[in-house]
């Protein structure tokens, strides 16, 4: 049976629709559900095995992006929450929602199961939004669900506040743990070190995604559903000059692609 | 002023970015900031508890980074200043909508919608000795619409603090409508047209720009036909709906011997004549008739595509000016048939010298002043930025364009493509009907006095009289709950039979416009939603308050429709009743206070009889002198206002959003800037979307005919270049001319919109929407309170749009291979008139006396074979790169190409077509219409030459040396590293 996909909207969510073009592509059912619907009846989470905070501007960014919308949730539907991840199930957070699951503590929850906030997103470093592509090393020894089998992604990031913080407590847990599952390096793959734009936001060691110790959830600030397909990639037009004249065929899909297909794979 | 109960503010623990990076700004602005420190302040009227209290703070503050102080202020230490910005009272505060419903969701109550939370954010320095705090606060606000205050650290620490007072609207008018005694002397009536109704006290309500002769026929009407003398809101009303703004009075009017107007005879007309001779091709499906025109995307969806302006409010609120450009075009997105989705926006920005900093201003004092260039610039791009990426729609296109005489008002263009199925229900989705008996209802932001004789303001010139209620702000997120809540749920649910968007005249044009549907309404003005009491009736009529939707919603659906909105988050009101009848009628409390015939409000508007005149200046072929090395001209030709990189705005505009973006804003490894992009909105099929602007403003005073002309050639070139048809092509037209009672300035325009016939039907590509703004003057003074004018030169933005049925084909304009061939597409004449080189070499505008160069003259007939052959090399996959050759000419084309790719390349330039041009910088700079400059792979130039037979010429090959090198047979003329040159190209607004 394919695997069923709760896609959160409402309030300013905006990447829902190609999520979940991403996961019908890679075989799952998803559904668009209204976070007032959700709150009205939680028990339609059973339906679901995955659970997705995609990208947008929930409540305008105000008082700092994904913290209303993680407000929202935490007070009407943590226990909820708190049960769905019990189960043998996955939560992926893009961008926003990757804020809004850092604003939750969904990750990394270093102090399981989940609920404190132990890290922040903040604004990027150049106190401007950012929408470029960067390039990703995964961190291939990460509990990490959704990259299995990825050690390198290019896709693009589209935010003003992806600067990750953390205490030093948290990152040495987070490192030690591979709980950075990707973090932001140069095109030839050597460490970001903290420049721009190769790190676009400033985040703390150029880390990009974070999950929690189990690897079933999962927040990113880049974008892999804006890089699904070869034709989306800000070089394909020159990837494709140099593939013809190869001789060799030239992809329908691209990097991001992977992340939804492991996620559905995870339930084959 | 009131106080709040509690004042909230939030600080960080740890290090602000923010902070940070506004002391860097200062500082290249020359203030002395030594350390910056921040406060987001909430200001709580709600009769709530102290731990309730601590309750909401902590859920406002990030708990890793941020903590917060509740009525104690907080103290960042070694300071010595504090300056609090916060908002005037009445104008749009989003961030305090947000934390409302979060505090009302945190402790399950309610709370008042526009009196219990305010912002405001205090900004803590510590200064150089000499630094101006006084300057840095006029950097930080707008007095049009922020309040400013000022405390030294000793006043701060001593006082308590900024204190708790917030700005509520309290206001004390008489909330009826007056009756306006029309039997005056004609010159008493022309005072209320200019300066508006005058209140008990005297004082004038504002412009309602009506003419003579329409204040004669609205007169004629309520004394001889209706027996009475008017009300202020039916006043108020009619000049809404008559003005320049919404009637486009000026190109409905007789001109000269053209008597159906210029619309009717230029613009409509050659749509007409096009869809008649593309018969079975034909793709329009709803053009002039809607809020957006609409083609063909495929079998099952419609494109629609609206370019909007919003230049007045701009000028004075660049920011909030330009939100609510873009949210307000949005609307028309929105407003398009049934309800399309917004699936691309676009921008166009034409604004004086940033590096100008010399002031105008608006009256004889310095308190008068209009914001400088630079703010103008920085504001309108953050307003298009916070708009469009919070409402989750991709910018893959716009521009910037510079020239003095947008000095006194910018230009903002904004656009919004929408696409929606071509049936919705079962029934075609660009055929809506409101019919009797359905319901009125508006869905969205409440009513406020903001925008208030926004669209009769828009038909005036800005002075010092200018209202600064016609200034709102966009609230992207109440729009975007609505947006979804109609385009994704009601809509496919068949909820309403109409919907049109609210926007310039607010509800008295849209009910009236929908009331044309079914005959008359019936409105119960009451029931609209307020921000605030004591508004007028004609006020609440006619305010332009934003982000709002009218529905005709049947009985029926009335319930579900109302519960729909409500879980969404939508407010939704229902304020009276379409009817079969021939009047509009609005009641307040009971009182009929609006009565008037539907067809006197439509049509009662008397048609202008306009004259023009036109004196062109001669035009000859070039005589700029020739200078003696043209490595530097190349150099400066790249880093021009008007040619450099302009990244920083395109990377600070999400294109990627919505997952559509194919030909991006940036294209190759050097991310140049592409004047085409492409989109693909449709999951799974080929077919995408392409588009492009252009205008040539530098070339009006010359010659306002070929000026049009290369506007439409350069926009369909422009989409050809990435993989457009000439064959799918629809234009939208946007004149933003000046001081249009001028007959020299209206022959100018007639000159414009006859090219614009001409070449749309040459081309083909019909006219689908459009949009006209006539007076963008500047009457003040300079900075000797000298009195001047600033007018814009007349400017005309064609924006295209065409569907590409196999969008794999697409390329960009970058070099992709060393060894490539590189040919030039079409020839090259002495055409450097009004030109960006001209502009360069004469270091400043060009005036229209004396003799000037001439202007490209643009033959449609040898172009439309041209771009069908480029088609045909696209689609078999034989460019490399291609680049359409624009502003700047083939010099600045060639390097845009070079930089894509960060590759050098050698081009003789004597091998470059032309007709007998044998100066290198008239061949490199000159800028002839119809050209490209394409790259080819050895393997692929014998297919490539065939097909584009003697079009195209070789002019040079892509090298690997990273060096562009140009030479005049064996002679050396510019050898330049790429990385230089693009070192030059990004150089310009490095600082932005």
């Amino acid at each position: 049976m394919k695997p069923g996909v709760l896609i959160l909207t409402g309030y300013g969510i905006n990447c829902d629709e190609e999520t979940r073009y991403a996961f019908e592509r890679s075989g799952a059912r998803a559904d668009i559900v209204h976070v007032n619907d959700l709150i009205a009846s939680p028990g339609m989470l059973a339906d679901y095995n995955i659970f997705v905070f995609p990208g947008g501007f929930s409540y305008g960014d105000d008082t700092g992006s994904g913290k209303a919308l993680s407000n929202r949730i935490r007070n009407n539907l943590s226990e909820e929450l708190g049960s769905f991840i019990e189960r043998d199930t996955l939560v992926l957070g893009i961008c926003n929602g990757f804020q809004v699951m850092v604003n939750l503590g969904l990750v990394p929850a270093i102090g399981e199961p989940f609920g404190t906030v132990e890290a922040s997103l903040e604004h990027n470093k150049s106190f401007r939004y950012q929408c470029r592509w960067v390039d990703l090393k995964v961190d291939v020894d990460s509990p990490c669900v959704f990259t299995r089998g990825v050690e390198y992604m290019h896709i693009p990031v589209a935010h003003g506040e992806g600067n990750f913080y953390a205490p030093e407590s948290v990152i040495d847990v987070i490192e030690k743990e591979h709980l950075s599952v990707m973090k932001y390096v140069k095109p030839d793959g050597s460490s970001a070190s903290g420049s721009f734009p190769a790190n676009p936001n400033g985040s703390l060691n150029d880390i990009a995604a974070l999950c929690s110790r189990s690897g079933r959830v999962m927040g990113m600030m880049p974008h892999p559903e804006r890089g699904m397909l070869f034709t989306q990639r800000d070089d394909w037009t020159l990837k494709r000059e140099e593939l013809r004249r190869k001789g060799q065929p030239v992809p329908e899909e691209s990097d991001g692609m992977i992340i939804f297909k492991n996620a559905v794979s995870y339930f084959e | 002023m009131e106080q709040a109960r509690y004042r909230i503010e939030v600080f960080y623990k740890a290090a602000d970015y923010r902070s940070r990076v506004i002391a860097e700004k200062l500082n290249r602005l020359g203030c002395g900031v030594e350390q910056a420190w921040m406060t987001d302040n909430y200001l709580l009227n709600a009769d709530i508890t102290e731990d309730d209290a601590e309750r909401a703070a902590l859920s406002l503050a990030q708990a890793v980074t941020q903590s917060y102080k509740l009525n104690t202020p907080y103290n960042p230490g070694d300071f010595d200043y504090a300056v609090e910005i916060g908002y005037l009272p009445g104008v749009t505060d989003n961030v305090s909508h947000t934390v409302r419903e979060s505090i009302e969701d945190l402790l399950k109550t309610e709370l008042d919608v526009e009196k219990s939370v305010f912002t405001s954010v205090t900004y803590f320095f510590k200064l150089k000795d000499g630094a101006s705090v006084k300057k840095i606060a006029e950097e930080l606000h707008n007095p049009l619409i922020q309040r400013s205050r000022i405390m030294t650290a000793d006043e701060y620490i001593s006082e308590g603090g900024m204190g708790r007072r917030i700005p509520v609207v309290h206001i004390h008018e008489r909330a009826s409508a007056d009756i306006v005694d029309l039997n005056i002397s004609e010159d008493e009536l022309a005072v209320i047209g200019k300066e508006g109704i005058a209140d008990s006290d005297g004082s004038r309500r504002g412009p309602l720009a009506l003419d003579r002769p329409s204040l004669i026929a609205i007169k004629d009407y309520f004394l001889e036909k209706e027996k009475r003398n008017p009300r202020d809101i039916e006043l108020e009303s009619i000049a809404q709906t008559w003005s320049e703004h919404c009637k486009h009075t000026i190109f409905a009017a007789e001109i000269d011997d053209v008597k159906d107007g210029i619309f009717k005879r230029y613009i409509r007309e050659a749509t007409v004549r096009i869809r008649r001779e593309k018969g079975d091709m034909d793709f329009c499906l709803s053009v002039f008739t809607d809020n957006a025109g609409g083609i063909e995307f495929d079998d099952d969806y419609i494109v629609a595509d609206k370019v909007e302006t919003h230049n007045s409010p701009s000028a004075l609120d660049p920011f909030g000016g330009s939100i609510t450009g873009i949210v307000g075009v949005n609307r028309d997105a929105i407003g398009f048939g049934m309800a399309s989705k917004p699936i691309a926006n676009r921008y166009g920005f034409c604004f004086a010298n940033p590096f100008d900093e010399k002031p105008l201003y608006r009256g004889k004092t310095p308190d008068t002043a209009l914001l400088s260039p630079r703010r103008i610039m920085e504001g309108v791009i953050h307003g298009v930025n916070a708009g469009g990426n919070t409402s989750g729609i991709p910018t893959p296109q716009g521009f910037v364009y510079f020239d003095d005489r947008y000095k006194g008002k910018p230009l903002v263009f904004v656009g919004t493509i929408g696409l929606i199925p071509k049936t919705v229900n079962g029934k075609s989705s660009v055929m809506k009907r409101a019919l009797p008996g359905d319901n009125i209802v508006i869905i969205g932001g409440r009513v406020g006095r903001d925008g208030i004789h926004g669209a009769t303001f828009s038909s005036e010139a800005l002075d010092s009289g200018s209202p600064a209620t016609a200034v709102q702000i966009g609230d992207p997120i109440t729009q975007k709950k609505l947006s979804d809540a109609v385009v994704k749920e009601a809509r496919d649910m068949g909820l309403y039979n109409s919907v049109t968007d609210n926007g310039a005249g607010g509800i008295s044009c849209s009910v009236a416009e929908m009331a044309k549907e079914s005959g008359g309404f019936e409105v119960d003005l009451e029931k609209v939603p307020l921000k605030y009491p004591g508004l007028a009736p004609w006020q609440i009529w006619v305010s332009e308050s934003q982000e709002r939707m009218t529905l005709s919603v049947p009985d029926e659906s009335l319930d579900k429709f109302i519960a729909l909105m409500k879980s969404r988050g939508v407010e939704s009101s229902v304020i009276g009743k379409f009817n079969a009848g021939t009047r509009g009628m609005v009641r307040y409390n009971g009182e009929v206070i609006f009565d008037l015939d539907m067809t006197f409000l439509h049509d009662g508007l008397p048609r202008k009889v306009l004259k023009t005149t036109l004196n062109l200046p001669e035009q000859h072929p070039s005589s700029l002198p020739e200078p003696e090395s043209l490595k530097s001209v190349f150099t400066a030709m790249i880093s021009r206002l008007n040619t450099a990189s302009f990244e920083f705005i395109s990377h600070q505009y999400d294109h990627e959003v919505q997952a559509n973006s194919m030909i991006k804003p940036l294209q190759g490894k050097g991310r140049v800037n592409g004047n085409a992009s492409v989109i693909a909105p449709v999951p799974g099929s080929k077919r995408a979307v392409v588009m492009s602007q252009a205008l040539y403003p530098s070339y009006s005073e010359i010659d306002p005919y070929k000026m049009a002309a290369c506007s439409i050639d350069t926009a369909v070139r422009n989409a050809v270049s990435v993989g457009g048809s000439v064959d799918y092509m629809a234009l939208l037209d946007n004149f933003c001319w000046c001081d249009s009672n001028n007959p020299e300035r209206l022959g100018q325009l007639k000159e414009a919109a006859r090219a614009c016939y001409e070449y749309a039907v040459a081309y083909g590509a019909p006219f689908v929407s459009g949009k006209d703004s006539m007076f963008n003057d500047f009457k003040g003074y300079d900075e000797c309170f000298n009195p001047v004018n600033v007018s814009v030169p007349p400017t005309l933005l064609i924006s295209s749009i065409g569907v590409i049925t196999d969008s794999s084909v697409c390329q960009t304009l970058d070099f992709k291979a060393a060894g490539d061939i590189i040919y030039v597409i079409g020839s090259t004449g002495d055409e450097t008139g009004g030109s960006e080189y001209e502009l360069y070499l004469k270091g400043s505008c060009i005036s229209a006396d004396g003799g000037a160069g001439t202007v490209p003259a643009v033959c449609a007939a040898s172009n439309i074979r041209t771009y069908r052959l480029y088609e045909e090399a696209m689609k078999r996959g034989l460019i490399a790169s291609g680049i359409s050759v624009e502003r700047g000419g083939i010099g600045v084309a060639l390097a845009k190409s070079a930089i894509g790719g960060m590759m050098g390349c050698n081009v003789d330039i004597s091998a470059i077509p032309s007709e007998n041009v044998y100066r290198p910088d008239i061949l490199l700079f000159s800028e002839t219409q119809g050209r490209f400059i394409v790259s080819v792979s050895p393997e692929s130039t014998d297919e490539f030459e065939k097909i584009m037979g003697n079009t195209a010429s070789r002019v040079g090959s892509t090298t690997s040396d990273g060096t562009l090198t140009l030479s005049r047979d064996k002679e050396e003329l510019v050898s330049l590293k790429v990385d230089d040159v693009n070192t030059a190209y990004r150089g310009v607004f490095a600082g932005f």
